[in-house]
């Protein structure tokens, strides 16, 4: 942790005095001053850190505000202390543009006051509750005063343009297809898109508040509907960040099912978002042919787990369901095939002159953007940002293996699309891996002894989901009950970059850059 | 072009034959029916999903009905992209407050006759979510609902199942 050093001492000469604490292998936490908070930040951005996540919490009379920073791996979690009285805090947002959102966030449900924040409209906050009400003040109860009906949103001030042939285009928040809600606003001229601005939070479901006194198994229950599609890496995560509050160590074998699980996770959407971006461009054979894939691959996880997406598999202290020889041998013959579906489809797909018109330079964000607003996973790594968590901050059980990380560079949808098709190679190459190793441990042993947290003791959760890195933060409360859970789907950094991505592209190419994306709304608005 | 046209041919039909559910099978599916499809309606139906507030793992499940095992088509069931063009609308997830007013323009906006199908246990019945601040729990909270089908999420079976018994005429 050699960077460490370097930047602690360039703190102490800024006169940015640090407390820290270890949290995990991975995870440093340093607690500084509340007037510091902006000047760390643009320290740690000259120190080239990446801003990972934001949140924060009521204990008492006082706001715990986090920020979590990753460098080479090695994570800080930053914290300060302000009251609630005077809930003030300069804002990080003026130096990393990933933590806008996120501040906003926080600030609809804990108002907190973000100084000089360059965005001060409200985000997650529509009309169920008032201005001057935040839902995770310990004073706000669970249910709330909501009226009647609760209006619709009217008065949030999109950016407008003008000039001769300029309109304006808004979509949603009921789409015409089968997805999520949200709304966005194009300013287009002709077909060429101008600008492109998202408001979502249209499926915030309070998922924060009411995680608050739940026992550990049903928040991992909880965790596992942060984003369906991804209930395996978020509850993953979640268990992580409790089993590190509680002491609790998890069994090696309970480890390799939780990794063959997340990339059966991450193979299951990679195969169906190939076919979707075919779709998208009308190519209909390659669409039907991933779907058929997709199919047969949720059909075994019915069949061997007893859940088509392996929701509510894992567990605090592992796992609730062994993969036997026999599941073992099945897995095998399963990857082998499809190997050899894939060997026919995918130069089926790549010779296509047409699939090449249309994905090829589409889309395009720039490895600069990227970094820029912190993108996350496939899309970051398309885009020239080499990160995962699998083999930059591993965990169990990616600690016993290679993880070989897709990655390309021209930041197209024709490149998000590669990168997940690599993706999938080397998820099967894992998946046999973790498989290879439990033949070699006895069967059973899933769960571990479950104790009782102090009171007050946190975990972080960083996981590699199959949309990237997932950043999930809990701290208990007396009895064993849940304080505060915050799960920080990669979501929530990759919406804003596809903002810049669609630019300049035309208006009928939206639906396959946002599919080449398919950011989580659920995910994003909690 | 050759390898696609080699690749359907060696595939073939993967199609899949499914019946509507009996009465007794019903409730093991996790099926309730309140109100049944006019005899009219039956042999083509048009559904409008909307995502109340969902976590999207049900409409991974709808998406599913479309793919060539299920292929809803086929029974004359096609998604269509407005809720003018709508006989059903099959919510998922709590209806959350925010998007509380958008589902009652859309239910709205669908013509009469029209059928509101629940589908999951957070649509039929707040799931793991249920009441708060920030979600108005089931979807019969919201508007009135014809048919509910649990599960979290419903497979594309237990949904197709469901859908075929609604179209039956009930003898
Ligand atoms: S029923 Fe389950 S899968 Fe469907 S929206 Fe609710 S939590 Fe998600």
């Amino acid at each position: 942790m050699s960077w460490q050093k370097t930047f602690l001492s360039q703190l102490d000469e800024a006169g940015i005095f640090v407390k820290s604490e270890h949290v995990s292998p991975v995870v440093e936490m340093w607690q500084i001053d509340d007037k510091h908070w902006q000047h760390f930040a643009k320290l740690a951005a000259e120190h080239k850190m990446r801003w990972a996540a934001g949140w924060a919490e009521q204990v008492e009379g006082l706001f715990y505000v986090h920020a979590c920073f990753e460098k080479s791996g090695d994570y800080v979690l930053l914290r300060t202390t302000i009251n609630v009285s005077k809930p003030e805090l300069p804002s990080q947002a003026t130096v990393y543009a990933a933590a806008n959102r996120s501040e906003r966030h926080t600030h609809d449900m804990l108002g907190i006051e973000f100084m000089n924040h360059p965005d001060p409209r409200c985000w997650t906050r529509h009309k169920a509750w008032n201005k001057h009400d935040y839902p995770l003040r310990h004073n706000f109860s669970v249910q709330g005063s909501p009226a009647k009906i609760t209006p619709p949103d009217t008065g949030y001030h999109f950016i407008q343009s003008h000039g001769v042939g300029v309109y304006e285009i808004p979509v949603g928040p009921v789409h015409a297809g089968i997805i999520e809600p949200g709304h966005f606003r194009f300013q287009a001229v002709g077909e060429l898109i101008l600008n492109l601005e998202e408001r979502l939070g249209y499926v915030h479901k309070g998922t924060e508040k009411i995680a608050e006194g739940r026992t550990p198994e049903s928040l991992a229950k909880l965790a596992g509907r942060v984003s369906g599609d991804t209930c395996v890496s978020h509850t993953w995560a979640a268990c992580i960040a409790m089993e590190q509050a509680a002491g609790v160590e998890i069994s090696k074998r309970a480890a390799l099912i939780r990794g063959i699980f997340a990339e059966r996770e991450r193979i299951a959407n990679h195969l169906g978002d190939i076919g979707a971006i075919c779709n998208d461009v009308a190519f209909t054979f390659a669409f039907m042919q991933m779907m058929r894939l997709k199919e047969l691959w949720c059909r075994t996880n019915y069949e061997l787990f007893g859940h088509r997406f392996l929701m509510d598999k894992i567990v605090v202290g592992g796992v609730v369901v062994d993969v036997t020889e026999a599941a073992g041998k099945f897995i095998f013959t399963e990857i082998e095939q499809l190997r050899v579906e894939l060997a026919d489809l995918i130069p089926a797909i790549d010779l296509n002159s047409s699939l090449e018109d249309r994905l090829y330079t589409a889309g395009y964000l720039s490895p600069e953007t990227a970094a820029h607003f912190g993108t996350l996973g496939f899309v970051g790594r398309a885009s020239g940002q080499d990160f995962d968590v699998r083999r930059d901050a591993p965990y169990a059980p990616y600690d016993s293996v290679q993880v070989k990380v897709a990655f390309e560079d021209q930041g197209d949808i024709a490149s998000r699309f590669w990168v997940r098709y690599k993706e999938i190679n080397a998820s099967m190459k894992l998946i046999e891996q973790f498989v290879e190793q439990l033949a070699t441990l006895p069967e059973g042993d899933l769960v571990a002894d479950w104790q009782t947290p102090k009171a007050e003791s946190y975990g972080l959760g960083i996981v590699d989901g199959w949309r990237g890195e997932i950043v999930s933060y809990v701290r208990f409360g007396e009895n064993n009950t849940i304080a505060r859970f915050y799960p920080r789907d990669p979501s929530q950094l990759n919406w804003e970059a596809l903002e810049k991505a669609v630019l300049n592209n035309i208006v009928p190419d939206f639906p396959v850059c946002n599919k080449s994306f398919n950011c989580s709304y659920s995910g994003c608005d909690l | 072009m050759l390898n696609t046209f080699k690749k359907i041919f060696s595939v073939g039909m993967v199609t899949e034959k499914y019946k509507a559910a009996y009465d007794e099978e019903l409730e093991t599916l996790g099926i309730e029916i309140k109100r049944r499809i006019d005899h009219k309606f039956t042999g083509s139906l048009a559904i409008r999903a909307v995502d109340a507030g969902s976590c999207n793992g049900c409409e991974l499940e709808i998406h599913a009905l479309n793919n060539p095992f299920y292929d809803v088509e086929r029974f004359g069931i096609h998604f269509v992209a407005s809720p003018r063009h709508a006989d059903i609308l099959l919510v998922t997830g709590v209806v959350s407050r925010h998007m509380e007013t958008a589902l009652l323009r859309t239910y709205d906006a669908t013509p009469n006759p029209k059928w509101v199908i629940a589908m999951g246990d957070c649509a039929s019945c707040g799931g793991e979510f249920g009441v708060s601040y920030a979600s108005c729990g089931a979807v019969s909270n919201v508007i009135p609902v014809d048919m509910t089908i649990n599960g979290c999420p419903p497979t594309p079976l237990v949904l197709l199942k469901g859908l075929l018994t609604l179209m039956e005429e009930k003898k």
